[in-house]
This record gives structure tokens, sequence and C-alpha cells, in this order.
């Protein structure tokens, strides 16, 4: 019989799934690096030329295919062919693996009785957050030529859904009646989707950092990791854009609706709780993130670490009121 | 600041250009009053000051989360202060405990304020002055623009019709277009444009963070927020003797409390028995009979979290709930000193509540009780007592006694749930040295040693924990805040786009050159070039001419390197 029972422990067994089959992705991916690693001995002399220019083409695929033609080694062709497919079983698993991730977190709503959205804690906040940079990376990959992220992004998968698992964990179970209002939903999935995307953002500024430092002591090696990642301007052009996308939605969940709800629940629509303050101070960092980022001067570096600051804030708010912050009205979501 | 501090500081950005008849007695590179102010106007309304207001504005926020703020929980910031002594006089002359209205967080954002309406004025004037200017005339040589692309127009094409397609296409991709015969190449061109909203996104979201500021800063001056703990079957009127805590802003005035009452005639609370959230709360209300003024007609209502009751301007809301066990204390006469309910405070999840009894009227001495009270008691050696579920299942207070001067009589306030000990006795066990204790279940009375009286446990009451606010502007903040969301999206999402067609007539044929121009980065002017491209193909039959076969002559190297700089808008 379909119960919420049932639902409880299909939205555990999926995440644990999800979990693997992000393993199997990750494996894929990397084996993509490795295959392409070693078949660079063989063409390192034409691609240090492209790595010079600090423009190597974004997906790995055109280069091996390319360099595999021109170099004329039927190994190195094969080679590529290996890598290439890894790839794509890379990306075929990330989308297995998201799916099931949905459907750990659609069951994880349905094991609650009363049914209700799957944002009521810490553990399903986590759930559904790490299932938003899944999902954004997805929608982006094709656009974008993101392929070469996949290893980054099923790497955080791993960790995150082991850690939620392992620390977060609380069994299903109906709302404190303070979050019963139907504004949880808008507050909160304004925050995962921010959350999501401003992650991922993060993940392009920190490639930056690694890759400019790369570049500028000259250790970037071809066929390796940093060599797939975009050229700086790419990257810089592409952590923008996700926190161009994060900050309204951030604006309104944080900003509108979180005060909205405030106003009705706790008679003040801003009372300098620490979730509040933190969330307030995530907002002013990203908010110099996109200004430092417009007036031209602080492109690059500076933009990318005020970006990183403005995630750790995030990301501290999440975590650490929560934990540190006993006082805080907001820690029920422990 | 020294003037010569000054100097050295504004040597990056060139030192200002000194009217002559200031300059007197000063040294050259000095710099006179006014000048000082608009160099002074000039850094604070810089784009880089903006953001180091910015960022420290993040900065000076932080310790308000870390240290109790006296506007948020006035309870936790007196235990604070309490366990603090020596710190507590440093941290009150610097405003840790209010710091959201201390002078220096108010300085950084009235400064970020100013700064903020220094770089919008101007630029609204340069805006309005924007809207009404026509696209700017076609560059020499489009050729020359990145995305550029040329049309070879079959021959005997119609200059007019080919003239009148290629506006088309750019009013159908919502360009305004302008026509200039005899342009600068001497042929006619079509200038166009589109995304001026991006700048008046860009500064709705500025101006409405003004509005927001100051909606906040009115609600903050002019509303006020208040708690009050009400037993069931009493009554509270919203006054201010009746607030259990009361925090006014700087112009509220008291008289304007709207003169409601309102009495608790019931309260319940669902509490889940089983499953893994045994212990939560599943839902709480309140029923009371409001008085919206004197006089007026009693009404019944029920008042629930997240279901706030309003009257007028003023709201009451249901914050929290507790027990108040209720007691009868007799003193050393004989006589009836204390009967009542008196709340006491949850200290965690499984509402194990702290209280104290104050009875000022003991005869001979005053007496005072401070302990706990555990709604489902519970008790092991490693722990001691403790509740083992929130509802009240076996009820049990376990008291400490004091006798002594409670300290209420000198004038100065304390609060109802501290015991100021300075003057007070502990009475320890007559059998032993421990200090004596009261562990009491409901009907039970005990005699206190020393002939100093007795307490009795009469009974269990709740409480309901209400919240009244009233935080006027609200709905400025809210309009102010949506408006900048929408101008946010606005300056974010729309990029300012040129576009210019120009037909020119060769010997050997007429052509279309086309080109589009982005004034900020990221967007892809190609997509939009090549959609313009294919549009005017077949509207006019014209074939795209290959880069190398143009008949207009470009060094192929400054072809890309000699576009007009594209620069993101400074906001």
């Amino acid at each position: 019989m379909i119960d919420h029972v049932f639902f409880g422990v299909l939205s555990n067994n999926a995440i644990n799934a999800a979990g693997v089959v992000y393993l199997l992705a990750f494996v894929a991916f990397a084996s993509d690096l490795a295959i392409s690693r070693t078949r660079s001995s063989s063409v390192r002399e034409r691609e240090l030329v492209a790595a010079d220019g600090a423009t190597v083409p974004a997906a790995g695929a055109d280069t091996s295919a390319a360099s595999g033609d021109t170099g004329g080694s039927a190994g190195s062709a094969e080679r590529a062919e290996r890598a290439e497919l890894a790839g794509r079983i890379g990306m075929a698993l990330t989308v297995l693996a998201t799916a099931i991730h949905l459907v750990a977190v659609v069951a994880r709503g349905l094991a609650n009785d009363p049914v209700r959205v799957p944002w009521g804690n810490m553990y399903e906040f986590t759930i559904t957050a790490s299932f938003v940079v899944s999902l954004t990376f997805l929608l982006l990959v094709r656009r974008f030529s993101l392929r070469w992220l996949g290893v980054v992004v099923t790497g955080f998968q791993l960790v995150v859904l082991m850690a939620a698992v392992v620390g977060l964990y609380l069994p299903a179970a109906p709302l404190t009646p303070a979050l019963d209002s139907p504004w949880l939903v808008i507050h909160v999935v304004a925050a995962i989707i921010a959350t999501g995307v401003f992650t991922l953002g993060g993940m392009f500024s920190i490639l930056y950092l690694v890759r400019e430092r790369a570049e500028k002591r000259g250790t970037l090696k071809p066929g390796g990791f940093l060599s797939r990642v975009p050229d700086l301007r790419t990257l810089d052009r592409l952590s923008y854009r996700m926190h161009a996308i994060g900050f309204p939605v951030w604006t309104f969940g944080a900003l509108i609706a979180g005060p909205i709800w405030a106003q009705q629940a706790w008679t003040r629509y801003w009372g300098w709780d620490p979730k509040e303050v933190w969330a307030f101070i995530t907002w002013v960092v990203y908010a110099a993130y996109l200004h430092a980022r417009a007036t031209a001067g602080w492109k690059g570096q500076a933009a990318a670490i005020v970006a990183l600051v403005g995630l750790a804030t995030l990301w501290f708010n999440f975590i650490g009121i929560n934990y540190f912050f006993g006082t805080s009205i907001h820690s029920y979501a422990e | 600041m020294t003037t010569t501090e000054a100097t050295r500081q504004t040597a990056g950005d060139g030192p200002p250009p000194a009217a002559a008849d200031d300059r007197q007695g000063l040294r050259p590179g000095e710099l006179g009053p006014r000048e000082l102010g608009r160099w002074a106007w000039r850094q604070l309304t810089s784009m880089r000051t903006a953001l180091l207001l910015l960022l420290l504005l993040a900065l000076a926020a932080v310790p308000g989360s870390l240290i109790p703020q006296t506007a948020v929980d006035p309870f936790a910031t007196g235990r604070w202060k309490n366990d603090h002594p020596d710190l507590t006089p440093i941290y009150e002359s610097l405003g840790l405990f209010n710091v959201y209205s201390s002078p220096w967080f108010t300085a950084v954002y009235v400064l970020l304020m100013v700064s903020l309406v220094g770089c919008i004025v101007p630029r609204m004037a340069v805006y309005a002055k924007a809207l009404r200017a026509r696209p700017p005339r076609a560059p020499r040589r489009l050729g020359r623009l990145p995305h550029a692309a040329t049309l070879r127009l079959p021959h005997g094409a119609d200059a007019e019709e080919v003239l009148a397609a290629a506006r088309t296409a750019l009013r159908d991709r919502s360009f305004s277009v302008v026509r200039d015969d005899d342009d600068t190449a001497g042929a006619t061109s079509l200038a166009a444009e589109r995304g001026k909203l991006r700048e008046a996104g860009n500064l709705v979201f500025h101006i409405s963070v003004v509005v927001v500021l100051v909606a906040v800063a009115f609600g903050g001056l002019f509303g006020y927020k208040a708690g009050a703990i009400v037993p069931v079957g009493q009554v509270f009127s919203n006054q201010v003797s009746q607030f259990d805590d009361f925090i006014p802003g700087a112009l509220f005035d008291p008289a304007d409390l709207p003169p409601y009452s309102l009495s608790v005639d019931n309260f319940d609370v669902d509490w889940l028995f089983d499953g893994p959230a045994a212990g939560q709360p599943e839902d709480f209300r309140a029923g009371l009979t409001t008085t919206a003024e004197p006089g007026a007609e009693p009404q019944r209502r029920v008042l629930r979290v997240n279901e706030p009751i309003a009257f007028g301007s003023s709201k009451v809301y249901l914050v929290g709930h507790g027990y108040a066990p209720v007691f009868t204390v007799r003193d050393g006469n004989g006589d009836v000193a204390f009967s009542g309910p008196v709340p006491f405070l949850p200290s965690d999840a499984t509402f194990a509540s702290i209280g104290v009894v104050k009875v000022p009227d003991a005869r001979p001495t005053q007496l005072g009780f401070e302990g706990g009270f555990y709604p489902t008691y519970g008790f092991t050696m490693e722990r001691g007592p403790f509740s083992r579920f929130p509802a009240a299942l076996d009820p049990v207070v376990s008291l400490q006694v004091y006798e002594g001067d409670l300290g209420l009589d000198d004038g100065d306030t304390q609060s109802v749930y501290v015991l100021d000990k300075d003057r007070l006795n502990e009475i320890d066990n007559p059998d032993s040295d421990a200090p004596f204790r009261v562990d009491m279940v409901v009907g039970q009375t005990k005699q206190i040693p020393g002939g100093l009286g007795s307490i009795t446990y009469d009974g269990l009451e709740r409480y309901v924990k209400l919240q009244m606010a009233s935080s006027p502007g609200a709905v400025y903040a809210l309009v102010g805040v949506s408006a900048g969301l929408l101008g946010l999206m606005l300056s974010l999402y729309i990029r300012p786009r040129r576009a210019w067609v120009r037909l020119r007539r060769g010997a050997d044929g007429d052509e279309l050159d086309i080109a589009v121009l982005d004034r900020t980065e990221g967007g892809d002017p190609g997509t939009e070039l090549a959609d313009l491209v294919s549009a005017l193909t077949r509207a006019t039959g014209g074939t795209r001419a290959e880069p190398g076969v143009r008949s207009e002559k470009t060094h192929p190297d400054s072809s890309r390197a000699s576009s007009p700089s594209v620069s993101e808008e400074p906001s």
C-alpha cells in the first residue's frame, strides 16, 4: 500500500541511488579527463600553442576530435573517441542522477503527513538546493558548452548529499505551526533557487581564480582539467550571468517574500534577527559584486573574490546561524 | 582631514582646477575650502566610495548578529549583560546592544544614501537628455565594427524599397529608427537604437533603495513593538503599563495606542504524541473576547500564529505560549500574601520552564521563590529534573526559597523573571546544609522552614505571549522594494543595442552594410546581425558578400581592433 511511510523510504532510497549515480557520472567525467591527459602527450606541442593564447576551446570534444584528425596518429584518435564517449556517458548519468534526485525531493514532500512542500528543515533544504544546482547545470550545459563543469557539479553533489544524509537527516514530520503558511513555499523556494544558482556562480568564480593563478604561474598543463576550463573572460561572464539570475531571485525571496511573511508571523517585516542580518549581508555583498562588475574597474579577480565572499555569507547564514545562533527565531529550520 | 592629505589622495584623479580668487595664500597644490568641498563631494559620490560604503554596511551589520540586541530580544540582552559585567559598559558605550540604531551604523547608511542621491540626480538629468536624443549616426566605416556584414543587392533594386525593408526589419526587432540622407560616408543610412529602459531600470532601482530606507526609518521612528504575557482568564488592555516589554520608536506617542482590550478565554495546543516529531505542536490557538474601544460591542475571535488580529493600524500577534502555575503563598503571620498564576518562561522545546514568585507583602520578611516547572516531570541523577514532554501530563514545580529584601522598594525597575538576590538569604534545609527545595504536584502545600509561611501549588494555567506592533510606512517599503526589483531586472536583462544599415551605391552594383553594436558586454550581437541579414536577404533578394571580397577596402587587422569601445554601463 502506498502511504507516507512508503514515500519516506522511497525518498531515502532515491537520495542514496542519486548519490551512487552521481558517483558514476563523476567517474565517467574523470576518465574523460584522464584519457585526455594521456592523449595530450602526443599532441602536446600543438596544444601548448593553444594554451599559450589562453583560449583553449571550451568543449573538450572539439579539441580532441580536431587534434586527433590532424595528429594523424590512429591511437590518439581512438583515445579521443574514448574520451568523448566517457564525457557523453557522464552527461547521460548526470541526467539520470538528477531525475532520481527529483524523485527523492518529490517523495520527501509526499512522505510528510499531511503532505507538504519539502522545505521544512535543513535536510530538505539541502537536497532541494543541490537539486537546483544540477538542474541549472543541465539547463545551461548545451547553451554555454559546460560539459567540462560536469566533474565539478557531480563531485559537489557527492559531497553535499553525503553531508546531508550523514549530518542533517531528519525523518519526515509535520511543520511547526509557525512554518505552516503559503509564504513558506514562496519565501523558501526563492531562497533555494537563489542558493543553487549562486552556488553554481561561485563554482565559476573559484575556477576563475584557480585558472588565473595557474596562468600566472605558467602551470597550466595541456590536457589537464584547467585547460578544459574556458578562458578567464568566459568564466568571468558565466559567473556574472549566474549572479545576475540569482540576485533578483534572492532579492525577491529575502527582501520581499520574507518580510511579508515576517509581518504576518512575527509582527514586523524586518527585525534584525541573525538570519535576517545575514540575508541582508549576502544581499549587500552580491549587490557590491554586480556593482563592481558593472563599473568595469573590478572585473576578473576582484569581482570573483567579492562573489565568493557573498557565497560564504550565504552558506554561513544557512549552516552557521542554525547551529551557532540558538537565539535566531529562524533556527527551527534545523 | 588636513589639506596635504587631501592633496595626496586626489593625485590619482588629478588635482581639481583651482579658481584664481580661491588660491590666495595657498601653496601650489593646496586646496581651498571650496575645492576641498567639491573634492569631498566627488569622492563621496564616486563609484568606488559607494562600493566601499556598501561593503562597510555589510561589515557593520555583523556585530548585531553576534551580540544580543535590545530591540530584538530584550530578555536575552539582559541575560547577556548579567553574564558579562566587565564587557557591558564598553559595549554599551559603543552602542553594540543597539547596533542598527547606533550612530556609526546610521552614519554608514546615511553616507551611502547621500552618495546614492549624489550619483543618481546627475544621471537622471543625463538620462532625460538621452531619452530625447536620436540614435547616433552610423560610423563612417561600418565594416570595422566587430559585428558587421555586407549584402550585395540585385541589379536594379529600388533604393527606397530596400531602405523601407530595412526599416521594417529593424522596427520588427523593436529598434527605433532614424534615416540619414547624405551621412558621414556620403550615402543614405538608417540609425537604430533600443534598450533605453536599462538605464531607466537602473535609476528606478537606486531611487527605490532610497525610498525603502526612508520608509524603514519612518516606520522605526513612528512605530512601536510591545510584548505582553497574558494568562488564560485574564484581561489585557492596550496600555504601556500592561506591556512586559515595550520598544517605542523615537517619535512614537503612547497616546496613539488604540484603546482596545481583550480577554483570553481559552488556549489550546494540539501536540503530536507519536511519530518522529512527537512533542511538536501541530497547531495552537487562543480564543479571545475583544473590545475595540471602551464601550464597544465585545467580539469573540480566534488568534493563531500567522493570523494576527488588527485594531486600526496596530496588530496583535500570537507569538508564543507557556505555563503559569497558580500559587497561594501564606506568610509567617498566616495571612495570604500572594495568590494567582505566575508565568514561567519555557527554556526549551519540552517546555521545561523557569520562573520566580515574588511576595513583597509577606511578613515578617519578604519571600522569593525561584526554580523550574516541568510539564511532564522526569528525573535522572545525571540530568537532574527535566521535562519529558511539552504537554502537562505530570506537571511538577521545583523551587528554591529566599527571604529578605526583594529590592522592589528602591524604585529601580527589575524583571519579573529574575530575583535580585543582593539582599536575599537562601533558606537551607533544616536537616542538612543543602538549600531547601520545594517539589510539588498540583494540590500540595509545603511549609517554609523557620515558620516563615507556606506555599500551595493550586493548579495550572496557560498563558499566551502576545506581541503588539505597528510599523507605519510598511506599504511604502513594500512598494519601494518591489519597484526596486523591477528596476533591477530591467537593468540586468535589457541590453542597449545599436544597429545601422547603410545603402552604398557602387559602379558594380549597390551594397547594403549592416552592423550591430552592443553597449554592454555579454550579449550576443552576432545572432542579431545574422537575423537581420537573413531578414534583409529575404526582403531584397540580395546575397551576402564574403568578407574578403568587399568592395570597401578595410585593413584586415583593423576590422576588429578598432571597434568603438564596448563598455558596460556604470550604475
